[in-house]
């Protein structure tokens, strides 16, 4: 009996330590990140880091290290994929939950699965092989390596969390709120358009700002679709190069130990920051309806 | 009338938009078929490249990534499992399991790239492992293990309670209620989010791009403290650092079809496993 209830013990305390270790990665990586950033900006000033827009570490006379030009490219980016993925995601999602008859959902919901499942590195991959040439002569460039390729491939990868999110949000709206629009004689559309989707903006809200945070943070496509151009972009036409890009092409290569290792992890501290209050943020709103649909 | 034409109009919208997005699933597919299957064969898969990457197969690659992937979730998934035990059969609603609720959500939502840092600052460099299989495993580890927690609670969450209450019942102790009832019956459903986690850490490439991956190896990794190949990086490496990308650019369609490939059929593999699940399920009740 005693055997057992040792185990009984034994085994509780093996689950709880578990559960400690998602805490202490989510701790330590913020720790590693502030502690790797700190020593950046003993040599870089912080005034430098946030206002300079001019990022060459690598540079043989004096070597700059302003994260500017590479915020504005990240959000560029971002935001033109949110500009295009949400109309569709919302679209999509509106026709799965309300009009696509159950056979229909059947084939559709699992092909949107499908899509979430292609790794990155392939849609980078597209994006060079298909997007930039289409872009290019579309628009008469000479390439079509620019932020708005990165947009387009980024508005894809954040689609299936977009559509699934919104999908789950419009599900949620109680049927009698539909039924009470329709005895005033409205039709679907009006339906989906004045009652239903009102009634779940704060969903909807959510799931732009998850596909956000993914959009953010993604790496592979839009370091190889974007051109790698580390100055200041007047647009979507001009290549840029993110945040994420940038970690990832000079991280390998920078020596350990120097300003332009530590200012690489200064980098990724000012991303895992924004994530982090897209992340929290989405949650707030999350938690917020949740109690009002109680 | 003209209530009824704009309720066409907005239904035409919402089917193009959902058009669009079936659109892009099918191009993506009906490129990469068409222009990689002609380079796919049987040498293609298990040889070495050869002469610069310009010609030869990806073997190497897909070793790699077997390995690597595999690794990290034979590290994740006991962790996982864990975690979700802990919070679905045992923890009380107060403000440490709200922590560990809150970090696991938050998680899930760093970039990839940070997690590829942070395997570099503990696992290549605090924690000596050096660029190697186990450091980029580790790392791809951490990267799953939310999503391994998050499907194996909702696994827990489907076993009916009274299941559990009639082992207690019996006298079981809650370890033995958990080993002898809950687990086996979540079991499908606990393997379903572990072969989703295995398809997500074989396309990851940001993670392992400083912990371990090599550019070309000429050999095999012999132990978890050599380097390796990945299919991932392998058309990174192909498709944008080669010194003559247009000459390989068949290579590297046929290292994409690979790759999706190999994901589809572990993503297929874990929708077959949770509709069987889920029959079972519903003929139990």
């Amino acid at each position: 009996m005693n055997q057992r209830l040792f185990w009984d013990k034994f085994f509780e305390k093996v689950f709880k330590g578990t559960a400690w270790v998602a805490v202490l990665t989510l701790v330590g990586i913020f720790l590693m990140l502030l502690i790797n950033s700190a020593r950046a900006f003993e040599t870089i000033s912080f005034a430098e880091f946030f206002s300079g827009t001019a990022w060459n570490p690598a540079a043989y006379g004096e070597a700059t290290y302003g994260i500017g030009a590479m915020l504005f490219s990240t959000l560029l980016v971002t935001i033109g994929a949110m500009l295009i993925a949400v109309p569709l995601g919302i679209g999509a999602a509106a026709f799965l939950s309300e009009v696509a008859s159950p056979r229909t959902r059947n084939i559709l919901k699992p092909a949107i699965e499908m899509l979430a499942a292609v790794p990155s590195v392939v849609i980078g991959f597209l994006g060079i092989v298909l997007v930039a040439p289409a872009l290019a002569k579309i628009f008469d460039l000479p390439h079509g390596l620019n932020a708005l390729n990165g947009s387009i491939l980024l508005a894809i990868m954040a689609l299936p969390t977009l559509i699934s999110v919104t999908e789950d949000a419009i599900h949620a709206v109680p049927q009698h709120y539909k039924e009470a629009s329709y005895a005033l004689g409205a039709n679907r559309w009006e339906t989906l358009l004045r009652v239903t989707l009102p009634s779940c903006t704060s969903g909807i809200l959510v799931a732009i700002m998850l596909g956000l945070g993914r959009a953010l943070g993604e790496t592979m496509t839009v370091l190889m679709a974007t051109g790698n151009a580390t100055a200041m972009p007047n647009g979507f036409f001009d290549s840029v190069r993110t945040i994420t890009a940038t970690v990832a092409i000079e991280m390998g290569e920078v020596p350990f130990g120097t300003p332009h290792y530590f200012s690489l992890f200064a980098c990724a501290l000012v991303l895992f920051l924004i994530t982090l209050l897209v992340n929290i943020a989405a949650e707030r709103v999350a938690a917020g309806y949740r109690r009002k649909g109680q | 009338m003209k209530r009824k034409i704009i309720q066409i109009l907005g239904m035409a919208l919402m089917i193009a938009a959902t058009l669009v997005v079936v659109a892009i699933l099918g191009v993506v597919l009906f490129d990469l078929t068409a222009k990689g299957a002609p380079v796919l064969s049987w040498e293609f898969l298990t040889q070495s490249p050869k002469k610069g990457m310009t010609e030869g197969g990806i073997f190497p690659a897909i070793f790699g990534t077997t390995a690597v992937t595999l690794l990290s979730t034979m590290l994740a998934t006991p962790l996982g499992i864990g975690c979700a035990i802990f919070l679905h059969e045992y923890a009380p609603d107060n403000a440490f399991t709200r922590l560990i609720r809150a970090s696991i959500r938050n998680l899930a939502g760093v970039p990839s790239i940070v997690y590829g840092l942070f395997g570099v600052a503990i696992f290549v460099q605090f924690l000596g492992m050096g660029a190697s299989l186990l450091a980029a495993g580790c790392t791809l580890g951490l990267l799953t293990l939310p999503s391994i927690i998050t499907t194996t609670e909702e696994a827990l969450r489907n076993v009916p309670r009274l299941t559990r209450e009639g082992a207690l019942a019996l006298g079981a102790t809650k370890w033995e209620t958990i080993r002898t009832v809950v687990l086996p019956s979540a079991l499908p459903g606990i393997l379903t989010g572990v072969i989703l986690a295995l398809s997500r850490g074989a396309g990851e490439t940001a993670p392992i791009l400083f912990t371990g991956v090599a550019f070309y190896s000429r050999y095999l990794p012999g132990s978890v403290f050599d380097e390796f190949m990945a299919l991932p990086y392998h058309l990174y490496i192909l498709s944008t650092q080669h010194h003559a990308i247009e000459e390989v650019r068949p290579l590297a369609y046929a290292t994409a079809l690979t790759l999706i490939l190999l994901v589809f059929m572990l993503n297929l593999t874990a929708f077959w496993a949770r509709a069987r699940w889920q029959r079972s399920l519903g003929a139990g009740k």
